[in-house]
Order: structure tokens, then C-alpha cells, then sequence
């Protein structure tokens, strides 16, 4: 973990009367894992669609690599490589699962021949545990499946930066597990990589840095254990009672988890 | 004077709002373009005729059975043909509504052939502010005024008007609350078709129609909406007023062979440049 | 069966279907060659129409726009002395010139607005060729040169000058079909959010495939000029054409190679054995037609009697459980 890969100054998105994101400032390491957690409707999908251009920007700027991003297209953003996944996943619904994939690395993922993206898909399919599904019309997969298609797909695009959004919604303990190691495995080839979430423990569990976002603006970034321990966190998103009761529980899962990778490495 | 064409404008505006107002009703509430609308107009306009003129029945009255039969018609089309794709594609919707529109207009020419028929009535001018106005064209404007107020009275404040506001506001979610979403569909068709006949009756008051007439009343509704805006009445009015006062002055300025196609570039430029319509969102009535 | 043998086995037929065209048109009667001209007219309208229609799924209405302006481009350029291949060559460059600013402006909207904006567009070119008598002759319509030679070499000509067109059209379409174009072309049929996503420059792609079937179609529409030596607005910028590419498209199967070319077949072999004994209805059954293809015939001939989906059916059913 060394340069910052990702800069955010000032990031505002208003429309209409609203303001989703209120002028966030925030800079990611290469190589970090950080959490985006905080209320619903906090502005959290809202930042990364502002981050990949999917959405205008009201103010602020964006550097991705040392290079201003404000400015540009979704897809060029997509191209210089950062990739996202959707909350609501819908994949290309007339295709296959391999298909799919393929278009991450044919376009972003900047395979130049139809041939090159096969094997490249195949590869990923393989990564996320899905080649046995390569040639399902993806309309046909359960939704762990779809979330981990979705995957497959922006790591095709080979990113250095990936966003995921609520990747775990919906998923029982088991499909969590495997998301988990998922995640490990991929953040060990190197991607620097953001994950908004619900589930705490989860994201406690994985992630080096926490930033908590609130009404659009950012209320603590840090340490999971100082976050999470933060009073105004505590008191906008968390409540006492859990901070209490739960503190010394993600602490201690939090050790035992790093122990487990240590060991295993 | 500039009076007159204003006049002209507002005169023929009204006629054009009442036009598109039935088009402006199916495409916001069925989300789709109903090509049977120009047929429709013309439709309604000939059994107008047909029964003031052969039956010897007052324009009134015909009027009124115009807009009876058209709105039986137009719940038929619906609920048999036009229910099966109303949630498909618009190149879908669009070309089958095409093939229909084409199937009745050639039969409607075989069955009372192109020569054009109205209800030409003579009742003279009057003399209003320095300007001369015939009364039938007053006489149409009212009546094509007054059947529009009378479709906003009812979206707003009858039962039936506001399930089909629910419906076009949310047709899940009025489906969730119990509205039989198919039957309001049809019933929003008929409605149209209804207003397409008031239309063509008023319309008949004041030229001659014949069925070759459909496409041209069809592209006036498409015009008028986009001009107008998502709202249905007040995008109608606004859309019409607009395309009346577009083509009462743009015969000075272009020449009248140029009307209708300064009509199709403003819609295209308000497709592009502003498609809220000139109205901006206007609420859902 | 191994790819190498299809493709060969593919390339094969195609020499034969193009030996047997040509064989045929110089045979043919007079009559069998007029039909045979627009048969292949149909084909080369759908298959272009399919690029933007049915790969990219964007409702286009404004076939009649491109064609009428290549029949008028190519035909003002034959009258003003330039040789027919170059006044052809023109209006394919007119058509492309034109796609590009069209499809910046319409290529904005999305579904309705896209329909409808095409629509109006071709009304709007009628219009215009219809009242600017200076350049197009006006509704009197607009006399072109006739190509020296016998009739029935002027009709051989642009048969082969149609068909080769097609060939053309086919090829391109193939290449589109395989290539990274076609496939982000389809990805933006579904979901163009995500396509961008993706990494798909989606306005570029749109242009592109607007700008390729604007072209073919212009061509299309200065040969035909050439070949019937006159033409006049509700001809050549006639909405109908801009229905009957459509639905031929869908009647064959759109999105697919062979769907557009089976279409034309199809619906030009109907419209001449019905219709020719039914000319006062000949619109009212182009309706029972429309009506017809939407109803029992939505996916196409092409998919609705495929093998793959003859194989579907007898399959066994995918695995229930994804663990």
C-alpha cells in the first residue's frame, strides 16, 4: 500500500431541491480495501456513480492515478480502468454467462479480437467459480450467481480500481463465506478495491479502512475499530446499544480472521 | 392585420388541442402511439355526417352519436387487438397499430370512397373587436373547447378519471390497489377515440374530410403533443394554441405549402432540445 | 460438424445462390427481371435496416429518409452531367454525411422519441423535395438520364447492379455479426447503461451503425433511381417503405444474418402472388400482414423454426440446483 490511486475533492452531486453527495474529500491507497458503509440514502451508490461518470457531477473534482478524470465519459473512465458492479445486477440479458464476461474484457478489459476475450472470460468465469455455467443464458442464473457473473465481469475489465455495491445483499451464510475469500482473492492480485455494504461484520472483517457517509457527507473516515467507535457515528448509524454490545465482538473477529489469512499465507 | 391571424390562430388552435388531446390521453396512460388516431378523427367526422346529413338528425345530436359509437369502437380495438401489446416494444406497438390503421383506412375508402364530405353549415360572420369571425368556426371552437374542459373535469374528479391518472402515474402500483388495469386501458382507448370523433365532428363543421386526411391529422397530433408537453389536457391546449399560431402566421412568412413541415422541424427541435415539451412537466391531468 | 467445414460449406452456398442469381438474370424475362430487381431491393434494405433495427435495437422509421435522399442525390447528380457510378458513389457519401448529423441529434433519444423523430424526419425530407423546385423538380417529380443500350441490357444491368448490392449488404452484415462492433452493438440493444459501463464508447457505436446502414440504404436508393429514370417525393420518400422494411425484418427474424434476407424473400414472393389480384386492398392487407407476423410470427421465421430451437425443446432441462 503506497500511492494514493484515487482522489476526491470536493465531490458534489445536487438535483432538483436534494443534495445526494455533499462535498466529499477522500483519498484511497493502491492496494487498500476500504468500506463505504452508512444509512440508506446516504449518497453511497451516489458517490460511486459520480467516481465512474455514470452520473454528471455538480462540483469536484476526480484523479484516478495521478490523472484529472472529472471530465470524462463513463466508458473512458471504464477504459483506463476502473470498473464498478451494480447494486440492482442486471446483466445482457439475451446472452450467455461467457458472453457476458466477454464484453468486460472485449471493450474496457481492451482485448483486441473476439478469440482473446473468450479465453480472458473463460479465465475469470473459472476465478469467481462459474465456468460450468459458460454457456447458460445469464437470465437463468440465481441471484448468487448473478452477483458473482457481475464480478467476473468487471474483473475482465481488468481494473486497478474496482467498486462493489451491496455485492452480498441477499446471500445466505454459506454464499457469504465464498464471497468473502472471493474478495481476498482478487484484492491479492493487486486491485485496489471499495465495497459498500450493509453487513458490518462483513466489512469489518475485510477491509483495512472505514469510511461512514451520512446525508451525503462524510461523517468518519478511519480505522474500522476508531469508526466504529466514533460518537457521531455511533449516534447517526450504529446506536449505542450496538456499538456496546457488538465492539468487542467485530474486534475479536476481526483478530481472528487476520490470524486465518497470516496462517494460511 | 395581426388580429386576424391571432384570431385564426385561436381559432384553429382549439380545434387542434380537442385533435390531439384523445392522442395525448392513450399515449400517456397506455404508453403507446395510437396510428389509429387520424382514422379515428376521420371515422368519427363520417358517422357525424352520416346522420346529420342521411338521417336528417340535428349536427348536435350526431355529434354526440359520433362520439358514442367511436368510444364502443375504440374499447373493442383495445381490449381484443391492442391489450396484447401494450407492454411490448414501441417498434411493436407502433407497426401493429400501423397495420391496423392501414386495414380500416382502405376499408373505409372502399366503403365511402376519397371524396371528401362535411358538415358545411353556413351561418355567417360576426363582427367582434374590427375583426370578421364565422360563427361556424366559433361555433366549432366552443365545442371543441368544451369537450376538452369537460375530459379535464373528468381525469380530475370522477372515479373512472382518477384510476386512469392512477394507472398512468403507476400501473403496478394501481394495479396493487385493486384497479382493473386491463378494463381502465380500454376505457382510456374509447376515451380517446371519443375525443378523435368530437374532434372530427368539429373539425367536419369547418372543412372538408376524407379518409386521405388521417396521416395529416395523425402527424398534427404528434406535433401538438410533443409542442405541449407531458401533461394531456394542458399539453393539448398548449401544444394546439401553439401549432394554430404557428401555422396562421408561418402562411405569411413561409407560404402556406410550408406549414406542415415548420411544424415537423419545431417538434423535432423540441424532441431535441427540450423534450418536457414547451409546457415543462404540467402534472398528470 | 467442426467450424472450418461450416464456414466453407457456407461460402460455398453463397457462390452458388450468387452463380444461380446471375444465370437467372440472363434468362429471365423482362417481367422476371423487374421482380427479381426488387426482390433484391428488399433484401439489401433489410439487411441495412437490420444494423440499426435488429442488432442495435433502435426503432428506426426513417428508412424512406436515406433512400430518398440517395434516389434524389444520385439523381440530381446524373442530371447535372456526372456518369452514373460516380452519381452513385455521391449519394452514398451524401448518405453518410447525413447519417452523421442525424444520428448526432436522434441518436439522443430512446425508444417513442426515437420512433417518432425518424418518422418526422421523413416527412419533413418529402416536404422539402416536394417544395424546393430549384434542385428537385418539386412534386413534379424529377427526370433522370437513361443509360444508353437496349432495354433488356439496362435491365440485366441493374439487376446484377442490385443483387451485387446485396452481396455487398450480406457480407457486411456478416462482418458486423462477428466482429467486437456487432457484439457492442447488441450490448447496447440491452442495456446501454451497462454497455457504457463496460468500457462501449456508445455514441461513437450508435453513429457507426447508423452511418453503415444510412450508406447501403442511399446506394439502394440511387440505383433505383437510375434504374426507373424517374422520381417524385411521395415516391421516393414514402413511409410505407420505412413499415414494410420492418416488418419484413421482423418476419425473417431481427438481429440474425439470414432473418432479414428470408423476410424480403418471404413477404416480396406474397406481395406479388396476393396482391397483384387484389390492388384496391392492397394496403388493407399489408395490414392483415402486419397483424399477422405480430401475432403468431413476433420472434421471426428464423427462430420461431430453428433447429437450435428444435434441440431446446428435446433437450433435458438445466441443472435445478446452483449452489
Amino acid at each position: 500500500m503506497g500511492e494514493p490511486i484515487l482522489l476526491i475533492d470536493g465531490l458534489t452531486r445536487r438535483f432538483g431541491g436534494v443534495v445526494a453527495v455533499s462535498s466529499v474529500t477522500l483519498s484511497v491507497k493502491k492496494g487498500e480495501i476500504v468500506g463505504l458503509i452508512g444509512p440508506n440514502g446516504a449518497g453511497k451508490t451516489t458517490l460511486v456513480n459520480l467516481i465512474t461518470g455514470f452520473v454528471p457531477k455538480t462540483a469536484g473534482r476526480v484523479v484516478f492515478e495521478g490523472a484529472d478524470i472529472t471530465q470524462l465519459a463513463s466508458h473512458q473512465i471504464a477504459r483506463r480502468g476502473v470498473a464498478r458492479t451494480f447494486q440492482i445486477v442486471q446483466p445482457f440479458s439475451e446472452m450467455t454467462v461467457l458472453e457476458n464476461v466477454m464484453a468486460g474484457a472485449l471493450f474496457a478489459g481492451q482485448r483486441s479480437s473476439i478469440k482473446n476475450a473468450v479465453d480472458r472470460a473463460r479465465y475469470y468465469l473459472e476465478f469467481v467459480g462459474l465456468d460450468r455455467f459458460a454457456q447458460f443464458p445469464a437470465a437463468d442464473l440465481s441471484l448468487a450467481n448473478r452477483k458473482r457473473l457481475e464480478l467476473a465481469k468487471s474483473l475482465a475489465m481488468e481494473p486497478r480500481l474496482l467498486f462493489l455495491d451491496e455485492v452480498n445483499a441477499g446471500l445466505n451464510s454459506g454464499e457469504l463465506k465464498h464471497a468473502l475469500e472471493l474478495i481476498h482473492k482478487i484484492a491479492e492480485t493487486g486491485v485496489t478495491i471499495v465495497m459498500i455494504e450493509h453487513l458490518l461484520r462483513f466489512v469489518v472483517s475485510v477491509v483495512h479502512r472505514l469510511v461512514v457517509l451520512h446525508h451525503g457527507a462524510m461523517l468518519s473516515d478511519g480505522a474500522p475499530a476508531d469508526v466504529l467507535q466514533d460518537p457521531a457515528v455511533i449516534k447517526a448509524y450504529l446506536g449505542t446499544k450496538f456499538a456496546q454490545r457488538h465492539k468487542a465482538e467485530l474486534e475479536s473477529q476481526r483478530l481472528k480472521y487476520q490470524e486465518q489469512v497470516q496462517q494460511s499465507s | 392585420m395581426i388580429a386576424q391571424y391571432v384570431a385564426n390562430g385561436l381559432l384553429i388552435g382549439s380545434l387542434y388541442a380537442c385533435l390531439a388531446v384523445g392522442f395525448s390521453l392513450i399515449y400517456g396512460v397506455l404508453n403507446i402511439i395510437n396510428v389509429l388516431h387520424g382514422t379515428f378523427v376521420v371515422l368519427g367526422a363520417y358517422v357525424t355526417i352520416y346522420c346529420a346529413q342521411l338521417l336528417g338528425i340535428s349536427p348536435l345530436i350526431s355529434a354526440l352519436v359520433g362520439c358514442a359509437v367511436m368510444f364502443v369502437f375504440g374499447y373493442l380495438v383495445q381490449r381484443l387487438l391492442i391489450n396484447e401489446v401494450v407492454a411490448a416494444p414501441v417498434f411493436i406497438s407502433f407497426t401493429l397499430i400501423f397495420g391496423l390503421d392501414l386495414l380500416v383506412n382502405n376499408a373505409m375508402i372502399q366503403g365511402f370512397t376519397a371524396t371528401p364530405r362535411s358538415l358545411l353549415v353556413d351561418y355567417g360572420s360576426i363582427s367582434l373587436f374590427g375583426l370578421s369571425l364565422s360563427v361556424a368556426r366559433l361555433g366549432a371552437m366552443a365545442l371543441a373547447l368544451v369537450l376538452t374542459g369537460a375530459l379535464y373535469w373528468l381525469l380530475r374528479h370522477s372515479q373512472m378519471g382518477r384510476a386512469i391518472i392512477a394507472v398512468r402515474m403507476d400501473r403496478h402500483a394501481a394495479a396493487l390497489l385493486g384497479i382493473r388495469v386491463p378494463r381502465v386501458y380500454a376505457i382510456t382507448f374509447g376515451i380517446g377515440a371519443l375525443m378523435a370523433a368530437a374532434a372530427g365532428g368539429a373539425l367536419a363543421l369547418v372543412y372538408p374530410i376524407t379518409p386521405l386526411l388521417s396521416g395529416v391529422f395523425l402527424g398534427k397530433s404528434f406535433v401538438i403533443c410533443v409542442l405541449g408537453g407531458l401533461g394531456i389536457v394542458p399539453g393539448a391546449l398548449v401544444g394546439g394554441l401553439a401549432l394554430g399560431m404557428l401555422e396562421s402566421f408561418g402562411t405569411i412568412v413561409f407560404g402556406s405549402q410550408w406549414s406542415t413541415t415548420v411544424g415537423f422541424v419545431l417538434m423535432l427541435l423540441v424532441l431535441v432540445l427540450r423534450p418536457t415539451g414547451l409546457a415543462g412537466r404540467k402534472g398528470y391531468e | 460438424m467442426p467450424r472450418r467445414t461450416t464456414e466453407l460449406l457456407r461460402g460455398g452456398a453463397l457462390i452458388v445462390v450468387a452463380t444461380a442469381v446471375v444465370l437467372f438474370g440472363f434468362g429471365a424475362n423482362n417481367y422476371q427481371l423487374q421482380a427479381g430487381t426488387t426482390l433484391a431491393m428488399a433484401v439489401v434494405l433489410c439487411l441495412a435496416w437490420n444494423i440499426v433495427g435488429g442488432y442495435m435495437g433502435y426503432p428506426s422509421f426513417g428508412t424512406a429518409a436515406f433512400f430518398g435522399l440517395g434516389a434524389y442525390a444520385g439523381g440530381i447528380a446524373q442530371t447535372y452531367g456526372l456518369p452514373m457510378g460516380l452519381a452513385w458513389a455521391a449519394a452514398a457519401l451524401v448518405g453518410a454525411v447525413f447519417a452523421i448529423v442525424l444520428g448526432a441529434i436522434l441518436l439522443r433519444l430512446r425508444g417513442h422519441y426515437f420512433a417518432i423523430g425518424t418518422i418526422a424526419v421523413v416527412e419533413v425530407m418529402r416536404e422539402i423535395a416536394n417544395n424546393w423546385d430549384a434542385l428537385t423538380g418539386g412534386a413534379i417529380g424529377l427526370s433522370l438520364p437513361i443509360l444508353a443500350g437496349s432495354p433488356r441490357f439496362a435491365g440485366i444491368f441493374f439487376y446484377l447492379a442490385m443483387w451485387a448490392l446485396a452481396l455487398l449488404a450480406l457480407l457486411l452484415t456478416v462482418a458486423v455479426a462477428r466482429s467486437k462492433f456487432g457484439f457492442g452493438l447488441r450490448c447496447i440493444r440491452q442495456n446501454e447503461d451497462a454497455a457504457s459501463m463496460v468500457g462501449v464508447d456508445v455514441f461513437k457505436f450508435k453513429v457507426a451503425a447508423f452511418v453503415t446502414s444510412g450508406i447501403v440504404i442511399a446506394l439502394a436508393g440511387a440505383i433505383y433511381a437510375s434504374m426507373v429514370g424517374f422520381i417524385e417525393p411521395k415516391d421516393a420518400f414514402n413511409i410505407l417503405l420505412s413499415i414494410e422494411v420492418p416488418v419484413m425484418v421482423m418476419l425473417g427474424a431481427a438481429g440474425t444474418v439470414l432473418g432479414p434476407v428470408i423476410g424480403a424473400i418471404v413477404y416480396v414472393v406474397l406481395r406479388e402472388l396476393v396482391w397483384v389480384n387484389f390492388i384496391n386492398f392492397h394496403s388493407a392487407i399489408l395490414g392483415v400482414i402486419i397483424v399477422a407476423v405480430i401475432y403468431f410470427i413476433p420472434k421471426g421465421l428464423l427462430r420461431e423454426f430453428s433447429l437450435t430451437r428444435w434441440r431446446k425443446w428435446t433437450a433435458p432441462p438445466a441443472p435445478a440446483g446452483q449452489g
